[in-house]
């Protein structure tokens, strides 16, 4: 089992989530976050005062896949997310060492689908 | 003689003008904070609707237009507005209820010391506010205002032109905000850490209410429902509208993009500078003060407070002092017995002395505002201290000084 974690821009979240759709992989958690890389956050400027350092909003995916789905939820959002720009974010793929369903008890594979 | 439509314009004008302190600067403050410190920044402006209106039914109306003393200050005759009834008094309009003129310049003892909490936002100890405000507003406001427009008052008898408080509300607050940023120094993290405007639709929503109520400020200072108050209120608009269209220019050429913050901010620097010129300009000559003030003020706020680096939050000093300012000595080139015969001619209409009683006037209220604010903002420092624990600004105001928050974060 794996934990994809990917941070995208908010602008490609429904390409990223069509994608996803396409896959079959449709249980995820959306969350809004700020965050920077290399360009180091934008500059909004205030009554003529630049305010450099602004994080970006951003937007995180939380999925967790069986083995068989961490390829095709890797390539569902680089489709769904790429523009070629800088900004465009990262897929992180962490192992995941326990899954619980809630409801029903079930432990492991049979939870996480 | 009373008359029924002067009483009817100044009545709800006087609500216009209530408009202006909560909701218009509370929301035009509130939205320029950060989250943390938006209920304390409103409650700033609240709290002085209801402190102030008290203060001035008590001894403030007395002080600032009761019988004159030294030409300084109103007695205490008319305390608790005892002797302040229907009949109107000549001195300040023939045609209304004294008691509705009180209640009328009530609104506006309320909104001065509202305006500097720009200065200070995000910082200032609660309780030491509440009495900094009390004794500001009777120790400066009420002789200042006494001055300007009561009867006996030196600078009346000078014949300084502020049909609307140009110099009263907006250069004495202004200035007391420029001490109070010197004096209570910078916000933690101010100049390092970004400190943007947490919601601008609040703000924008405010300079609205501000701009609508303004009508009140100024028309209403005609004290009738008259040709003056027409002039007053086209004066008004056409101000705040060229002084915004000017702001949003020179960001659009200075930093690239026109802001709507900028807007809003140019707007209420051109009502802060047809403040004391309303009534006495032309039209055109409105269109004139807002370039030359939005210019002016836009170079105060965005150039020199940079360069100085003294943290006048939210452009208290900049927009209220300095605007305060460039109107008052506008008044003095643009006036026109034309447009109002009880006034005066300006120096562009032949009467270049009008200029100097301006600056008279604005070099006598600065120069008061600064030694009073300044002593007092010392003494309640020593007494009571004027900022926050250093811990309790990075939590934010709004928790410590009253325990509540504005967002909650889940339901």
């Amino acid at each position: 089992m794996k934990l994809i974690v990917a941070i995208i821009q908010p602008h490609k979240l429904e390409d990223v989530l069509q994608e996803l759709d396409k896959k079959e992989i449709y249980l995820k958690t959306v969350s809004n976050v700020l965050g920077c890389g290399r360009q180091k956050g934008a500059t909004e400027v205030y009554r003529g005062r630049k305010e450099t350092g602004n994080l970006l909003k951003k937007v995180r995916l939380e999925i967790a896949v069986n083995e068989a789905f961490v390829e095709p939820t890797i390539s569902a959002i680089v489709k769904g997310a790429k523009t070629g720009k800088i900004g465009d974010g990262k897929i992180f793929v962490i192992d995941l060492n326990q899954c619980v369903r809630i409801r029903t008890g079930e432990r492991g594979n049979e939870a996480i689908g | 003689m009373i008359n029924s439509g002067d009483t009817a314009w100044v009545l709800m004008s006087t609500a216009l003008v209530m408009l202006m302190t909560a909701p218009g600067l509370a929301f035009f403050y509130g939205g320029l904070v950060r989250r943390k410190n938006v209920l304390a920044t409103m409650m700033q402006s609240f709290f002085m609707l209801c402190l102030l209106s008290i203060q001035w039914v008590l001894w403030g109306y007395s002080l600032s237009f009761g019988p004159d003393v030294g030409h300084l200050i109103g007695s205490l005759a008319w305390f608790g507005l005892n002797g302040v009834g229907m009949a109107p008094n000549p001195d300040y309009a023939a045609t209304i209820p004294h008691l509705l003129f009180a209640v009328y310049q009530m609104m506006f003892a309320v909104i001065t010391p509202a305006l500097i909490t720009g200065a200070f936002a995000e910082r200032m100890k609660f309780s030491t506010y509440v009495v900094f405000t009390l004794l500001w507003a009777t120790l400066v406001y009420d002789p200042v205002c006494h001055w300007v427009w009561g009867a006996g008052g030196w600078l009346r008898a000078e014949g300084a032109l502020d049909f609307a408080g140009g110099t009263v509300v907006h250069i004495s607050s202004g200035i007391a905000a420029l001490v109070c940023a010197l004096v209570l120094g910078k916000r933690r993290g101010y100049g390092r850490e970004p400190m943007p405007p947490h919601n601008l639709p609040l703000t924008i929503l405010g300079a609205s209410l501000l701009w609508f109520g303004w009508f009140g400020f100024n028309a209403g200072s005609a004290l009738g429902a008259n040709e003056l108050a027409v002039s007053a209120f086209i004066a008004t608009n056409t101000a705040a509208a060229s002084a915004a269209l000017t702001w949003m220019f020179v960001e659009w050429k200075a930093v690239g993009k026109p802001t709507i913050l900028g807007g809003a901010t140019g707007a209420v620097a051109g009502l802060v500078a047809i403040t004391p010129a309303a009534g006495f300009v032309s039209p055109i000559s409105a269109i004139f003060i807002g370039i030359i003030v939005a210019v002016v003020c836009y170079t105060a706020v965005a150039v020199i407070k940079l360069k100085l680096a003294y943290d006048d939050s939210l452009d208290a000093f900049g927009v209220h002092g300095v605007g305060g300012t460039v109107g008052a000595l506008a008044t003095g080139l643009f006036a026109q017995k034309i447009i109002n015969p009880a006034g005066a001619n300006g120096l562009f209409f032949g009467n270049p002395a009008q200029l100097g009683t301006q600056a008279l006037g604005v070099a006598a209220t600065i120069a008061y505002s600064i030694i009073v604010t300044f002593i007092l903002l010392k003494v309640l420092d020593l007494i009571m201290g004027l900022r926050v624990k250093d811990e309790e600004e990075v939590v934010g105001l709004d928790i410590t000084q009253h325990e509540e928050s504005a967002y909650t974060l889940l339901d």
